[in-house]
């Protein structure tokens, strides 16, 4: 996590114009988005969101304010790192020649990668993992040219037994 | 029973208590006018000349009678019209219902005619929105809206009923209301910190805002003023929660306020707020704010808590519910020395500004009270005549005082006079208008006139855009970059042209005989009162300024 960063893990009702509502609030009260990933939850009525912002103590004790007063977020939770399971999703097409085929293909196992697409001039690879290692990936790969590259936000669950879904009931 | 969406509409707004809406016709609501038809004996409804019109006096009929206001209005035009008077009504926490139509579900999102996207649009000025898609849930979202705009902190909730849903056909029952509760999540250890906060308090300062007037907390507020012995500052919004009469009362604080009560405001060493949210206008620089107090904060929306002042104390919940918890606890003690120099404060006699004007504003508001009582309803517009209203008309019950806070929308006023006066039962009342604000939605009048509403607008003619020609007087040297308005609107004829009565008053005599006949017209009548041009508001502290900034002429 970087400098100020927090995750907020927000469920909401799953229908049409939530994600507006959401995002809407963080523009229009001047609070920037890192990362935002949304998807429907085991129970389809409801679906998570896990953002990633960045502010200081007041900034988060509004955002956290501020959301709790859309109807369509039934709970909010702000996310320790420390207790927190954070996955960052990165697909590269990086630029390969014969020579230096073997060494990214290294540098892939290294960082516990894995090649989806192989081509005679490109190999896509799939990486997973928190963002430091994603970056530090991404550098190391940039030696030997990055064609396209596409990043998915952060997902984050709480370490531990419970079920963040179930305890609203 | 089976009913058509539009009988669901109109069923439910009845179960919901609603017995008057504000609005106006149009394509996508043909069906819901048509059941307004058959039900003309269960609701009334008032057509006005302009949505937005429509809009402002369901917002002030709420304000009045605190119930919530309802507005029906077309798609398309009809609900763009209405975005000013939801904003208005969003910033200044009014409980408002609105109704639009909307094209057929399977014209949605093709741009066909006078399709907008109105929960899109309002997303962002109201509480919620709705786009119904299935007439059986229309019924219990037409509740939830009902809800949601008057529970906790309140506000506007607007419902968008495409046309075929409110002609599809659901069952129907109507269901028992869910009151709202009057909420207090102050802990006991925030309600023990408040006391001891005021009992060490050597100088305290209850601030009240639009949260006291909502929630009726006027008499809890002024026992706690004589039980601790503390002065009482307001924001704009908050002017009619207590008294004018009460000794503790000092009036509006602020940006605009009242000499005494910004300063003891600013020399408080405990602030006691109750049910504000420290709107700059009202705290200038809020790096000064706290310098010399601590702050408690009463609020029912947890969101305006540290959201502008850091507090000391903070204690959620309904403002009247808190304060009696408080007087459960807080002991009697008097504070004698701040006391007297709150009364020196008071003594310091407010300046006019133009010495030689023949009729000054603070003369008008003064001979217009004379013929109003504690409960007529006064609306302003917007502007230094706003300010003026809010300075030296002393308003004594709650619910009494309507005027565009958050916002500041001119023309708020029209259309405020009238939802007002509906909801008064009729009764007369009173617009401090200006000439621009009443320049924006005067074809209200017409409204006015067609329901026989007994209206008193004076119009503060100065011939200018008064309060933005002030801020080029004072920050852009004078000058007046299209602020003199040089129109030959004769306001006399306008009225009669409407169907008014309208007068002119150039002094205080032709005033007093121009409100002797208004006070006793049936429907509407305007008095043009002609007043110098270099009148100004003072006080005024400069934006992001402090009482050491103060300008006092
Ligand atoms: C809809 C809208 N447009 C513009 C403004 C900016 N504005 C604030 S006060 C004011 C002048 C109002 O003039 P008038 O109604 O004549 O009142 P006066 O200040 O002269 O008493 C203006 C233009 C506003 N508040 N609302
Ligand atoms: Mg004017």
């Amino acid at each position: 996590m970087k400098q100020g960063q927090f995750i907020l893990s927000v469920l909401v009702a799953n229908h049409a114009g939530v994600l507006t509502r959401v995002s809407g609030l963080f523009s229009r009260r001047n609070y920037n988005i890192d990362s935002l990933n949304v998807a429907v939850t085991e129970d389809p009525l409801f679906s998570r969101m896990t953002i990633i912002a960045r502010g200081d103590q007041a900034v988060r004790e509004q955002i956290t304010k501020q959301l709790s007063k859309l109807q369509d977020v039934k709970k909010i939770e702000l996310l320790t790192p420390e207790k927190t399971v954070l996955r960052e999703h990165l697909l590269i097409k990086i630029k390969v020649t014969k020579k230096t085929r073997g060494e990214i293909v290294e540098s892939v196992n290294i960082f516990r990668g894995r090649v989806v697409d192989f081509n005679i001039d490109a190999l896509t690879v799939e990486v997973t993992g928190e963002s430091d290692k994603l970056d530090a990936f991404i550098k190391f790969v940039s030696q030997f040219g990055i064609l396209e590259m596409c990043r998915a936000g952060a997902l984050a669950v709480k370490r531990g037994a419970g079920n963040d879904n179930k305890e609203e009931e | 029973m089976k009913a058509t969406g539009t009988k669901v509409i109109i069923e439910t707004l009845i179960e919901q208590g609603c017995d008057t809406v504000f609005g106006y016709p149009g394509g996508a609501v043909l069906s819901i006018y048509d059941e307004l038809y058959g039900h003309s004996d269960r609701i009334r409804h008032i057509t006005c000349a302009h949505e937005q019109g429509a809009a402002h006096a369901a917002d002030a009929y709420s304000r009045v009678t605190g119930k919530v206001g309802v507005v029906i209005a077309t798609s398309g035009p009809g609900a763009t019209n209405l975005v000013t008077g939801i904003a208005n009504a969003y910033l200044d926490s009014s409980p408002v219902v609105a109704i639009t139509g909307n094209v057929p579900l399977s014209l949605l999102g093709k741009d066909s005619f006078q399709e907008v996207d109105i929960t899109g649009i309002t997303m962002p000025v109201t509480k919620h929105n709705y786009i119904v898609k299935d007439v059986n849930e229309l019924a219990n979202l037409i509740r939830e809206a009902f809800f949601i705009a008057q529970s906790g902190r309140p506000g506007p909730v607007l419902i968008d009923v495409p046309k075929d849903v409110q002609t599809a056909v659901c069952d129907f029952e109507h269901k028992k209301v869910i009151k709202k509760k009057r909420v207090c999540s102050a802990t006991e250890e925030q309600l023990l910190k408040a006391t001891e906060l005021i009992s060490q308090s050597k100088k305290p300062y209850i601030y009240c805002g639009g949260g006291a007037v909502i929630s009726q907390a006027g008499k809890e507020i002024a026992k706690l003023a004589e039980r601790i012995d503390s002065p009482i500052g307001f924001s704009m919004m908050g002017l009619s929660a207590v008294s004018a009469d009460n000794p503790y009362w000092l009036g509006m604080t602020g940006m605009h306020g009242r000499f005494a009560s910004t300063k003891a405001h600013s020399e408080a060493d405990l602030i006691i707020a109750a049910g504000v949210r420290f709107s700059d206008r009202a705290t200038g620089n809020r790096s000064k704010y706290t310098q010399n107090a601590k702050v408690i904060h009463i609020d029912i929306d947890p969101a305006e808590i540290n959201k502008n002042i850091e507090t000391h104390c903070s204690l959620v919940g309904d403002v009247g519910t808190v304060v009696t918890k408080l007087l459960d606890k807080v002991e009697k003690k008097t504070n004698t020395q701040w006391m007297d120099a709150v009364q020196k404060m008071k003594d310091l006699k407010e300046m006019r500004s133009c010495k030689d004007s023949v009729m000054h504003p603070e003369d008008i508001i003064e001979k217009v009270m004379e013929y109003t009582d504690a409960s007529t309803i006064v609306a302003t517009d917007v502007g230094q005549h706003q300010m003026w209203v809010a300075q030296y008309y002393r308003f004594k019950k709650p619910r009494t005082h309507l005027t565009s806070g958050g916002l500041g929308a001119m023309g708020f006023g029209m259309g405020a006079a009238i939802g007002g006066c509906v909801a008064s039962g009729g009764k007369r009342t009173v617009l401090f208008t200006g000439d621009g604000s009443f320049g924006m939605n005067l074809i209200e009048l017409a409204t006015a006139v067609t329901y026989k509403l007994p209206l008193v607008i004076l119009i503060f003619n100065n011939g200018v855009l008064g309060m933005v020609r002030q801020w080029q007087h004072a920050f852009f040297d004078s000058r007046y970059s299209h602020t003199t308005l040089d129109r030959k609107t004769d306001f006399v004829k306008l009225a009669q042209a409407f169907g008014a009565s309208g007068y002119r008053a150039t002094d205080i005599k032709t005033l007093d005989e121009a409100l002797k006949k208004a006070f006793s017209t049936q429907g509407p009548a305007v008095i043009d009162c002609v007043i110098d041009k270099e009148e100004k508001v003072y006080p005024m502290i400069p934006p992001e300024g402090s009482i050491d900034d103060i300008i006092t002429r």
